[in-house]
Parts: structure tokens; sequence; C-alpha cells
């Protein structure tokens, strides 16, 4: 198991220095530079803008840039962003909870919804409900995200007024940014009324980031939850005698979340890309609006690292699903 | 028995008081984060907004709602024969923001003053170096050249010695660049090694007390007790960050803001008839233009650059973009309020007829492709770029000419521009200190042709020297009519479609007090309040 | 003599049906696939013909008549069947016109995807030593980032319009035809058959092409149509970021960028081409599903 895991790991090494390569090299090739963009339409002293790019270390030959971003990565040092000149690891950790906060609730609705939806489709195979959730979980899976927000928006907050437009929070509450996750910070502050409406604010990002997950997962426990049902230990299971919620909810059902899992652990990535399109539509103050904005002003700190720091994250949740599942299946352990 | 009444009035009580200490702020739906809070390190107005306005003072001001300069940390000046030299005495007795991070010894005086600009101007200052861009304002205002020295000469007195005579001069010194700093602050930062604090936890003399950024969702102040003009109405301020106007609409709605910066003009008519709601509004110091490029071949005839400014249909234009009554459409580079704006000249009337004539003796064949360079996001001075994009090459196509529209990315554009790869481009310009000066130099002169932020690299010398002139020139009569003159020759030369000057508009509750819209796109909440 | 072979023949086929028919009759088992057909025939028809379907210039700019509403609405014009957009512009006739650019993209970017995605899956799955991991390393990394900012770096790097959008799709959607095709050559490489041909002396590339490729196409050709119609909602998102096709050419999503400045007054201008997306898209994944239970019925219960 041990050298299983080591192996796994080796691997993920040169993939590293991939990404901070592919990164590097790619905001590097946009044009336009980020003094220019920070000057605007204003005038640009040619010699202000030797200047300052002298300063910012970008008047170096590319080798030698990509070697100074090595090297201070070696020693944890993300750099500090142009534009802010604030730390990036700064602004990345302020931000990354909201995202995070968001693409939990997305999950934890999408999992929910979908294991509840996925398993009663299996059971009543071929039923009216069957066919339902499978054809809007295919409905779902087709949805272009931005324009679904947009809907919600226009029914439920404009029209309805049922839920808030957009933001985290209500803006009369004041409450100090301890965790970054507006749920916790909310009941630390001891403000129940703002936790209630932190909630009220998660619905609707939550429902949208959280429909292609959903229509995944419910599509994924239909199809693993019929396989298990065929097996011989459900057969076992029904003729011992035991209660039939037990034999679905126990027997098949912990079965059967295997691969589901695995597609869960794959939508991570999913989950962070969706976050981008998400959090501009609701204003939500999170990464993936931080990166778009980035890579619009030329950012190359923030670009660089903080598409590490995602990427980063999907190979972790990658590696730890695949270790899990080399637990669960020794048959994957033992292949190269 | 009486004790359940008793509790439940001690408990009234204290909720009374917990209220009373937590006092509804005055929050305010702005359009984006600041970069920052050294306020000399950045040049957007969503900055100065957030961080010039309400934490600094500069030794002038502009007296609200206006362009006129009055006087602010400096009580008065005096200004040489020569123009060549400003002498500023401070007003006494103004105290820099108390905080936990920071508490003052002395009030504001002449070393404040001097390192403020020293730390700009002088290269060999400590501070000088540690901005790693620089001070991008102060030097794309030429301040590097302008400023031959700043000193103390007593404890109340600042002397600024020019290199040349500058009319702007004061206006200048009204700008957010021109920020004074605590230099006893500056000091204890430098020796405790956390300069980076000047950046995060700013210190000034302003309205408003920085308490807390909460990084794209809002910046919370609470009012200076001790501000030299009376303590802000509002005890605290928050900017709260909504990117999109649609949401900042929204939430002045529901009351969550009770201001709504920069509302989209479609939603004017809507807001003025909601009950709970009103509008100020005010003719904006901005201009959106479409540069012709005069290098390109037969851009470079005046006949082609004519001819499309007959084809283009100027009112439709401004009511799709603004709607009616929201914008003007522009005659001149620059808008009527300013200095100098000559009345006298008038778009003509759309002519296809003649537009096609003057292309034909141009010798333009049918068919021919111009580029339009335009961004893919809105601005203050033209809310959808795409769209007005797209009712030009409507229009062109009308007479024989297609527009090949290239939507970029902003800083793309601006590049590709400055190249002057462009055969026309869509841009804008809004004024930041009232002076006609500060549209034409930067966008017309023939130095701005050189090194293409004059996106219509046309480079005319009469005009030049009518700006050049009109620079030297104090008489604001006298200056007045050599711009007068200068448009003149700018509408001969027709380098740009001039398009429309902006309406501003705030959008706020029926219930706020005190807020003055300010013609310099700067917002200040130091009178403003919620009754 | 003859006579009767040809009898036999007929009854031959009568016994095994020609695999198009057959895989005609699983697929038409599937009732959505075959509704997801009709639509996306109806989709194609209007593509091919759009021109004389629409009723109007998709870019002819009716200026007095900014944003009607649906003709069965107040206010609504029988000329302009679904409203017209913030310009005056026909609704209807720019979403068929708009059928024919998210086709194209669609189409070429899965072609753009497939070819090399296949070539480097070969050679991924025939090279195990040095440059399969090599391949699926570069794979792994491009997995890694997020697919929309990837793509939206690419267009800012090549500058938005048409090819640049479909380019951009391309490279996002690359690793995924790589790591099935290697898993499908991988699986194959065992079979006796190609043990056969290699002992027959097929060089690599009839070896690669002819003998192992053909019996990976069934999960490609799946993958393919689903990433048809991801590529359909790729470029969608990069253009209501702003960064699609160039105006006025009208592509849906491009369409739905500006919509979000109508949502209180303009439904229509909101919500059709949003539609309009979600049913072609969810058109071709029931065409997809219907794939795959007639192409490979191992596949059936995946998700």
């Amino acid at each position: 198991m041990f050298s299983f895991i080591a192996r796994r790991l080796g691997l993920l090494i040169p993939t590293f220095f991939g990404i901070t390569l592919l990164t590097f090299a790619l905001i590097r090739m946009i044009p336009g530079d980020p003094v220019e963009v920070m000057m605007g339409e204003r005038r640009v002293d040619p010699e202000m803008h030797a200047q300052a790019m002298e300063r910012l270390g970008l008047n170096k030959p590319l080798y030698a840039q990509y070697l100074d971003y090595i090297g201070k990565l070696a020693q944890g040092d993300l750099g500090e962003s142009l534009r802010t000149r604030e730390s990036v690891w700064t602004e990345f950790s302020s931000l990354f909870p909201a995202t995070l906060e968001l693409s939990m609730a997305a999950l934890l609705f999408a999992g929910i919804l979908g294991l509840l939806a996925g398993v009663i489709a299996a059971l009543k195979r071929g039923s009216l409900f069957d066919h339902g959730v499978m054809g809007i979980s295919l409905a779902g899976y087709s949805m272009p995200i931005f324009w679904w927000g947009l809907i919600l928006i226009m029914f439920f907050s404009v029209s309805l007024g049922w839920t808030p437009v957009s933001g985290r929070i209500d803006l009369l509450y004041d409450i100090e940014p301890k965790t970054g996750f507006m749920l916790i910070d909310t009941l630390l502050a001891d403000e129940p009324g703002a936790f209630l409406d932190a909630l009220h604010h998660l619905i609707l990002p939550a429902i949208v980031l959280g429909t292609i997950p959903l229509a995944v997962i419910a599509r994924m426990t239909r199809s693993s939850m019929l396989e298990v049902l065929r097996e011989d230990y459900i057969r076992t299971a029904k003729a011992k005698g035991l209660s039939p919620s037990r034999v679905v909810f126990v027997h098949g059902l912990r079965n059967a979340l295997i691969p589901v899992l695995t597609v869960v652990g794959l939508q991570v990535g999913t989950l962070l890309a969706g976050a981008v399109l998400t959090e501009t539509i609701f204003s939500w103050p999170g990464i993936g609006k931080w990166l778009i904005e980035a890579i619009g002003a030329r950012d190359y700190p923030v670009v660089q690292n903080g598409i590490l720091l995602i990427a980063c994250l999907v190979i972790l949740v990658n590696f730890v699903v695949d270790i899990l599942y080399g637990f669960a299946n020794p048959r994957i352990r033992h292949q190269r | 028995m009486n004790m359940i009444p008793l509790r439940a009035a001690i408990a009234a009580a204290l909720l009374s008081v917990a209220v009373g200490a937590t006092a509804k702020p005055l929050v305010v739906c702005t359009e984006a984060s600041p970069e920052g809070f050294d306020m000399v390190q950045y040049t957007t107005a969503v900055t100065a907004d957030a961080v010039a306005e309400t934490i600094f003072n500069r030794l002038a001001d502009f007296k609200p709602g206006t362009t006129e300069v009055i006087p602010a940390l400096a009580e008065s000046w005096d200004i040489s024969d020569d123009g060549l030299t400003y002498t500023f005495h401070l007003r006494k007795g103004v105290k820099f923001h108390t905080t936990d991070y920071f508490k003052p010894t002395r009030d504001m005086n002449a070393d404040d003053v001097v390192w403020s600009f020293q730390r700009q101007l002088d290269p060999n200052h400590p501070w000088h170096k540690l901005s790693s861009v620089g001070f991008p304002y102060f030097e794309s205002m030429g301040f590097k050249e302008l400023l031959k020295n700043v000193e103390k000469v007593d404890e109340h007195t600042v002397k600024f010695t020019l290199t040349r005579r500058e009319a702007p001069f004061l206006a200048d010194i009204a700008m957010a660049f021109s920020s004074i700093y605590p230099a006893e602050y500056a000091d204890q930062l430098l020796k405790a090694n956390k300069t980076g604090d000047l950046n995060s936890k700013p210190i000034g003399t302003g309205p408003f007390v920085f308490q807390r950024y909460n990084k794209d969702a809002q910046v919370r102040f609470k009012a200076n007790p001790d501000y030299f003009r009376g303590k802000p109405p509002a005890d605290a301020l928050v900017l709260a960050i909504a990117t999109d106007n649609n949401v900042r609409m929204q939430k002045l709605k529901t009351n969550e803001c009770q201001i709504a910066l920069y509302p989209k003009p479609d939603d004017i008519p809507s807001i003025k008839k909601d009950p709970n709601l009103k509008v100020t509004e005010l003719d904006a110091m901005t201009v959106s233009y479409t540069a012709m490029n005069t290098s390109h071949k037969y851009m470079s005839d005046v006949r082609v650059r004519k001819a499309i400014d007959l084809a283009f249909d100027k009112e439709a234009y401004v009511n799709a973009l603004f709607g009616k009554g929201n914008a003007t459409v522009a005659v001149n580079p620059y808008p009527p309020t300013l200095l100098g704006f000559n009345h006298d000249l008038k778009n003509p009337t759309r002519d296809l007829d003649k537009a096609r004539q003057l292309l034909k003796e141009a010798g333009v064949p049918e068919g021919t492709v111009f580029t339009l360079f335009t961004r893919n996001g809105g601005g203050p001075t033209n809310p959808n770029p795409m769209l007005g994009a797209q009712m030009m090459q409507a229009d062109l196509a009308k007479v024989g000419i297609k527009v090949d529209i290239r939507v970029m990315e902003w800083g793309e554009m601006l590049k590709r521009a400055k190249n002057g790869e462009h055969d026309m481009v869509s841009a804008g310009w809004a004024g930041d200190n009232g002076d006609p000066d500060n549209f034409l130099t930067p966008m017309l002169s023939c130095e701005a042709a050189k090194n293409g932020e004059n996106y219509a690299r046309w480079c005319n010398e009469k005009f030049q020297a009518l700006l050049d002139q009109a620079r030297a020139t104090v008489n604001p009569e006298e200056r007045a009519k050599l711009y007068e003159q200068a448009q003149v020759l700018f509408n001969q030369d027709q380098p740009w479609i001039s398009m429309a000057h902006t309406r501003m508009f705030t959008a706020m509750r029926n219930n706020v007090e005190g807020y003055v819209i300010s013609p310099l796109t700067t917002n200040n909440f130091a009178t403003t309040q919620v009754k | 003599m003859s006579t009767p072979t040809t009898a036999v023949a007929v009854d031959q086929s009568l016994l095994y049906p020609s695999p198009y028919k057959e895989f005609w009759q699983a697929f038409s088992r599937n009732k959505g696939a075959v509704a997801g057909l009709l639509f996306m025939i109806l989709i194609v028809f209007c593509a091919i013909f759009a021109p004389w379907v629409a009723p109007h210039d998709p870019s002819e700019q009716y200026r007095d008549f900014l944003l009607t509403p649906p003709a069965w609405l107040e206010g609504g014009q029988i000329q302009f069947l679904l409203g017209t957009d913030e310009l005056g512009r026909d609704l209807l006739s720019r979403l068929i016109q708009g059928s024919r650019l998210s086709l194209l993209i669609g189409l070429s970017s899965v072609v753009m995807s497939l070819i090399p995605g296949i070539l480097l899956g070969l050679f991924a799955g025939f090279f195990p030593r040095l440059l399969g991991p090599t391949i699926m390393r570069l794979m792994d990394i491009m997995l890694a980032l997020p697919s929309l900012l990837l793509a939206v770096a690419i267009v800012a790097i090549l500058g938005p319009g048409l090819i640049n959008t479909v380019i951009a799709i391309a490279i996002v959607s690359l690793p995924s035809y790589v790591r099935l095709t290697r898993a499908a050559v991988m699986g194959e490489l065992n079979r006796d058959y190609v043990t056969a041909a290699r002992l027959a002396g097929a060089g690599l590339p009839r070896l690669m092409f002819i003998t192992v490729l053909p019996n990976c196409m069934a999960p490609l050709i799946v993958q393919a149509t689903l990433s048809f119609s991801s590529a359909i909602l790729d470029a969608a998102a990069l253009g209501f970021l702003g960064l699609g096709v160039q105006p006025p050419t009208p592509e849906w999503g491009t369409m739905l960028a500006s919509a979000r400045d109508y949502i209180e007054r303009a439904w229509w201008v909101v919500s059709l081409p949003g539609l309009t997306i979600l049913l072609s898209v969810l058109a071709i994944n029931l065409m997809g599903d219907g794939l795959r239970d007639a192409l490979d019925p191992k596949l059936k219960n995946a998700a």
C-alpha cells in the first residue's frame, strides 16, 4: 500500500512543475503588460514604463523570471499582487473560503438530492418517476449554468422576492471574518439572524452551482445501484429476511457509493470551474472572479499562483479519491 | 410578580443600547473594489472614492458639485508673479486619525506635506523605491518634470517651485494623487519594517477612519470625530461592492444600501417613478468618441473621416445606449460645462448621399473594410461598447463601408490601439480636474500622437501651438478664446467622431440627505446622512 | 444452381441484420434518443437553410422597434414572432442564424480535438515506456487547470473570434480523448487478434490505425457526441464572459451576454437564447445516450 501511495505521489512532481510552467507561459503570452493595463487610457511615459517593469523584475529574460518564480515558490513565497500590492496568499486565503463555502453547499445539495433520486429511481426502475428523474437530470446536465442562474434570479429574486439577489450576507450585519466562512463567522459572532440571512443568500447560488453535479450524481447512483441490486449478496440478504429498507440502504447503497464517490471527486474540478460563472452572476466574492479579473489586469503573480493553488487542490482531491479507491479495490492498487 | 415585566424592560433597554451602539451605517453600493489604500499608487476612480475621498485630504479641494478649487488643508496660498512659486499656508490643529494601529503625537504640519510630495518626486526618498510600479498618476500628470522643489518654510508653510507656468496646477493639487500622508506614521512603519501596512492600514486626516476591508465585498469606515470640517453626520460608512449595476439597483430597492452609484441610464425612469427613491444628476465631464487612425490608408483623407461622421446616426446612438435625456450628443472633444467650449460649432445633419459622395471623391471603393476596435465590457463613458459598435457597423454599411468589429479585452485593446493597429477605435475619457487641457493634451496632442495615446494619431501643429499657448495663459478669458480656436481646427480635421457626453446619476433612498454629485466623478460622503 | 444460393443468401441476411439495421433497431428503442434526433434534424435544417428560413436579416436593426415583446404578448408585433432585442433585431432570425454558428463551433472543435486526441492516445498506448507517460502527464496538467479559466486564457492570447473560440475549446477538451483512446488501446493490445496481426508482420502504422483503432471507436463516438454538446456550452460561456465570436454574428452565448441588463424589462431577450442552448444540448445528449446504448452495451450503465 505504501509503495502504491509513493508511486502516485512521485507522479505528482512533474505534474506540479508542468503546471507552473504552463501558467507562467500562458499569462505572459497574453498581449499587454500589467503596467499598461493599470494606466488604462492615461499617458504611459516610456521611461516610467521601463522603470516599473524593472522594479517588477519583468525586464529580465523569461527563463530568469521563471527561475525567480520557482525559487520563490520553493521558499513558500507566492509573491504579491501587482494590482493591489497585497500578498497573493492573503488574498487567496481571504477569498477561497467563500468559494469553498459555495462549493460545499452545492455539493451537499447535489449529494443529498442526487442520492435520494438515484436510489428511488433504481428501485422503481422503468416507472414514471424513474423516467422523470433521468429526463430531468439529463436536462440538468445540459444546462448552461450562467443562464440558469439568470433565470432563477429573474424568477425567485426579482419576480417573487423570495431570495436575495446577490452577495453573501445583508450589509447591515457587520461580521468580522474570522474563518472566512460566513456561516461559521455569523455563529462565532453570536448573531443567529445573520446566520439565517447568510443561509438565505447561499440557497440560490448553491442550487445553480449544484445543478450539474446533481444530475451526474443522480444518474451515477441509479446505474450503480441497479448493478449492485443484481449482486448475489443482495439476494442473500433479502433471502435472510432482512427488511427491504435495510437491504437497500445498508447493503445496497454502501456498495453503490464507491463509484459515486469517485465521480464526486472528479466533480471538484468542475465545481471550481463552474464557480467562475456562478460567482460572476451572484457577485460572490470568491476566487473565480478574482482570477478572471487578474487575467484581465495581467496580474502575473495572482494568475500563476492562484491557478497553481487551485490545480494543486484538484490534484489533491483526485489523489485522495485515487487512494481511497485503491483501498476499496485492490485490483487497482497493483496496476501500473 | 413584577419580575417578568421588569426583566422585559431591562432586556428592551439593553436591546436599545445595543441598537444605539451599532447605529445603522450609511451603506453605499459601489461598482468595484478599491485596488488598495495607498492612494498615490493607484489611478482608478473607485480607489479615489474609497480612499482619497474618505481617508485623506489634500491642500486644496474642489468645492462640492463644482470644479472650483477651495482651501482644505491649506488655508490660503500665494502665487508669485511669474507663476512659478506657490506658497501654501497650512491649517492649524488638523489631526490625523487615531486608531488601534497608530496614535499621532502631533498635528498635521509642513513635514507631512513635504513627505507626501517628495516621496513621489525624489528618487532617493526612502519610500520612493518601495512602490513597485512607481507613482503612476503623479508621473502621468507630468509632475516629475513640473515640480522643481517642495520645501518647508516653517511649521505651517510649504513652498512649491515649478519649472514652468502651469495654469491647472491648483486643480492638480486637489486631485487624489496629491493626498497628504502622515510622515510620522510612515517613519514608524519604516522602522518597524512594516511598510506594507501603509497600503492595508491607512491613516489620513479625512472625514472617515478606516476600519476593515473584506476583499471584493465591503469596506467599512467610522466617522472621524476630529475632522477639521466637523464630524460627518453618518456614524459609519460602508462601501458595498456590487459589480453588476442590476444588483446595485436591487439592493437599493430593498434598502440594503441607501445610495447606489452609477445606475444604468435605462433604469433612471423607473427610479424616478419609485416613491422611495430619488436620483441626483449632473452633466458629467466625459466624452466618448471613435478615433479614426489618420495614419492609415483612406482614413488619412479628411473627406473619408467627414463621410463617416455624416453617415453615423449620433441621435440613435445616444438614445439606444443611454436613453433619451441621459446623455447629450457630442460636438467637440470636451463637454460644454468646461472652459472655452465652442458653442458655435454644430454637428452636420446626417446625410448619407453626401457621405457617399465624399467617399467616392476620396476614391474609397465600395465594400472597403475598416476595423473598429472595441472593448468587451462597459465603462462609465460607454455602458455597452459592443452595442455602439454594432450601430456604427449598421450605419456605415449604408454608405458601402464594411466595419469589422474586433471586440477585445481591455488590456489587449489598449496595447493594439497604442500601436496604431486599428482603423477606428471606440474610446472614452473622464476628465479628472475640470480643465480643458486635461482632455486635449492626453488625447489629441502631437506628443500623444507619437506615443500612440492619441488614438487618431493626429498631429496638427496649429492645434498644438494653441494648446501650448493656452497652458501658459493664466487669464481664463484669454484661455477660453484659445480653446475655442483649437476646437475649430479639431472639427475641420475631424480626427474623431465625438459621440456623447454622458449625464451622471446617483440613485438613493428618499431619506438620504446631503449628498452632492460631483462633475469630477468622485463621490464624497462627508456630509451625507440618512434621515 | 445459382438460384438456390441467392435464396440462401437472402435468408442469411434476414437472420443476421446488417450492422446499420441492428444499430438503428437498438437506437430507435430509446424514445428520448429519437426525440433528440428529430430536434437536431430541425436545428440542422435551420442551420443549413438559415437565410431562407429566417424571416428577417439577423443583423438588420429596426430602430423603431427596440425590445418589442414576442407576438403573443401585449405590444407584440406579428412580424417579430419572438420579439426583438436591444437594437431592434428580430430574435427569431438571430436564433436561427445562431444555430449555424453554434453547430459549426461544436462540430469543428470536436474534429479539432478528436483527431489529435486519438493520435496522442494511440501513441500513449503503443509506447508505454517513455512517450506514453509523458503524454499522460501533460494531459494531467491540463486537466488540473479549471477548464473555463484555461479557455479564457487561450482566447485572451489569441484574441476573441470564431476560430480562436474553436481552438480554445478544442484544446480544453483534448485530454478526455487522449485518456479514453489510451485506455481503449491498452485494453485491446493484449487481445489475441492484435498478437496475431503482430505475428503476421503488420507494421506499426497498420497495427495502430487499421488493426486497433477501429475497435476503440465506440466509446470515442459517444465521447464525441458528449463533447459536441459541451463545446456548445463552453462557447456560450465564453460568449457570456464577453470573449466569444465577434458581433454582429449572432451566437447564442453572446446573445445572452448583454441580456442581463434586460432581466427586468424584457424577459424574452434573456430566456429565449438560453432555452435554445438548453434544448439543443439536451437533444444532443439524448442522442448520445441512445448512441451509447446502441454502440456499446458495456457502457450502458455508466453515467
